[in-house]
């Protein structure tokens, strides 16, 4: 059984939330409506929901995040639960402890939910796959892989400017190739019907048969561009370079770095997102990134809200009467 | 099926009366989704009130989450005005055991310190497990435990009791 179908109980409904791939639009649908209710929160006096009272929510964090672990707490924390977040990549890893004992330990803290980043693809999965029945989990980024709350976010931030999806275009831009944020983004908008999918980025940041996940491939981001109503830009790991995958930074600068000429081909209103950290003068012209289009800050605000959403969707179709077994 | 419009104007006259009692000038309406705000818009017209109408949903404030988990079709709740020092009417459609009253004011006190709350109800049909009494009442019925009383609307507000299906 794939992950697909693991993060769903007989009835179709999420108790986990591993990926994005084989949800229905109901699904997607359902988290955007919850988040939309729960957005209104951060401006109240008192910005707590008392939902997940007496839940205990731990981050698995086996690789470096600062957005998406600080985000993942506070929702956390605004659903009432109590947090605990393990940097696991300098604890107990290093001491040569095995995930799975890693995961015992945990468990036996009696925690309700995980929250899960790892470098290695798959490993949000392999730990729903093995912990206790009653526990939700949440991919928080894996490997290559997947990023489904980035990709809510991202379609959260979409639909409160630009509500009609159908007649959406969206480019995507960048490195491609080893953006999980990239994958989750184009299955979300494909659910949800976007009029036109692209991706847009050197043949060495795009990964084969990238056209069988239903975007258009272009190369030349001065066409890719061209009258979309969203670009989102994706962060150039520098690593990538001493792959050979890319000549400098400055070239790629010059050649599809978002600047004020490139994004006026787009359309006038159109949203400029990116799901950070931002390299400015890499992907993205500081002129851009903080001007007028640029909607990069409302994705961190919107963020806690599809977070809360998500945590308390899933822990909600874990819940069960007492007494009846689930 | 019985049309709820006397019963929402024979609120009325008595939510005149109690605030006139209690020198209440500015009252502030706030509805409970769905039937309540309902209500409470149609109570707003009949006491010439200006002041915006707050809506409530207590999905999030509920005491069973870990019985029935979220209610899928949540919508944001919106209190458009400051409720610090403000008299407020919380208005639903129907009180029953009171759970979702006292859900209703867990979060109406997480947007601020009201002045005071008085309670407005269409129909108050008993079964309380919780302290909780409304001030102004449309109709009192007695309804078994089996069956449930439902307001539809929007346009036409009527009052439909029925067997629950289990």
């Amino acid at each position: 059984m794939s992950a697909t179908h693991f993060q769903l109980d007989p009835q179709g409904r999420l108790l986990h939330f591993l990926t994005i791939e084989g949800l229905t639009r109901r699904h997607l649908t359902d988290i955007l409506d919850t988040a939309e209710s729960l957005h209104g929160v951060a401006e109240r006096r008192v910005k707590k929901l008392p939902t997940l009272h007496g839940k205990t929510v731990v981050n698995l964090f086996f690789e470096a995040s600062t957005r998406t672990r600080t985000t993942f707490e506070l929702a956390a924390k605004r659903l009432s639960a109590d947090v605990l977040t393990l940097n696991i990549a300098t604890s107990s890893a290093v001491k040569g402890e095995t995930l799975l004992d890693t995961l015992r330990n945990i468990e036996a803290m009696q925690c309700d939910m995980f929250v899960v980043r790892h470098e290695q693809s798959g490993a949000a999965e392999f730990i729903a796959r093995h912990v206790k029945p009653h526990i939700a989990v949440l991919n928080a980024g894996d490997g290559r892989h997947a990023h489904p709350t980035q990709a809510m976010l991202d379609v959260f931030t979409i639909r409160r400017h630009k509500p009609d999806f159908s007649r959406l275009q969206v480019a995507i831009v960048g490195d491609i190739l080893h953006s999980r944020v990239a994958r989750s983004l184009i299955h979300a908008l494909n659910i949800l019907g976007a009029g036109e999918i692209r991706v847009v980025g050197p043949r060495t940041l795009l990964p084969a048969q990238v056209e069988t996940l239903g975007a258009r491939v272009f190369y030349d981001p001065a066409q890719g561009l061209r009258d979309v109503d969203v670009v989102v830009m994706l962060r150039l790991q520098k690593e990538r370079m001493e792959g050979a995958l890319l000549p400098s930074e400055q070239e790629f600068f010059q050649r599809y770095g978002l600047t004020e000429e490139r994004l006026a081909l787009a359309k006038p209103d159109v949203l400029v997102m990116h799901p950070g950290p931002i390299n400015r003068g890499v992907e993205i012209d500081s002129r851009v990134a903080d001007g007028p289009r640029s909607v990069i800050l409302e994705q961190v605000t919107n963020g806690i809200a599809v977070r809360m959403a998500i945590m308390s969707i899933t822990l909600g179709n874990h819940a069960r009467p007492a007494g009846e077994t689930p | 099926m019985r049309d709820a419009e006397p019963l929402i104007e024979t609120m009325a006259g008595q939510l005149r009366e109690l605030l006139a009692e209690r020198d209440i000038t500015e009252p502030m309406l706030v509805g409970i989704h769905t039937g309540g705000v309902w209500i409470a818009e149609r109570l707003r017209q009949l006491l010439g009130i200006a002041a915006p109408l707050g809506q409530l949903d207590i999905s999030f404030y509920r005491d069973d989450f870990n019985r029935i988990g979220v209610n899928r079709r949540v919508r944001p709740s919106e209190l458009p005005f400051d409720v610090d020092g403000r008299h407020l009417v919380l208005v639903d459609d129907v009180l029953n055991t009171g759970r979702t009253i006292r859900a209703a004011l867990n979060e109406l006190f997480d947007y601020g310190r009201p002045a005071s709350v008085l309670l407005a109800v269409l129909v108050d049909r008993g079964g309380r497990e919780l302290p909780i009494e409304a001030q102004v009442v449309g109709a009192r019925l007695k309804v078994p435990v089996d069956q449930e009383v439902q307001l539809t609307g929007p346009e036409l507000l009527q009052l439909v009791i029925q067997q629950i299906t289990p």
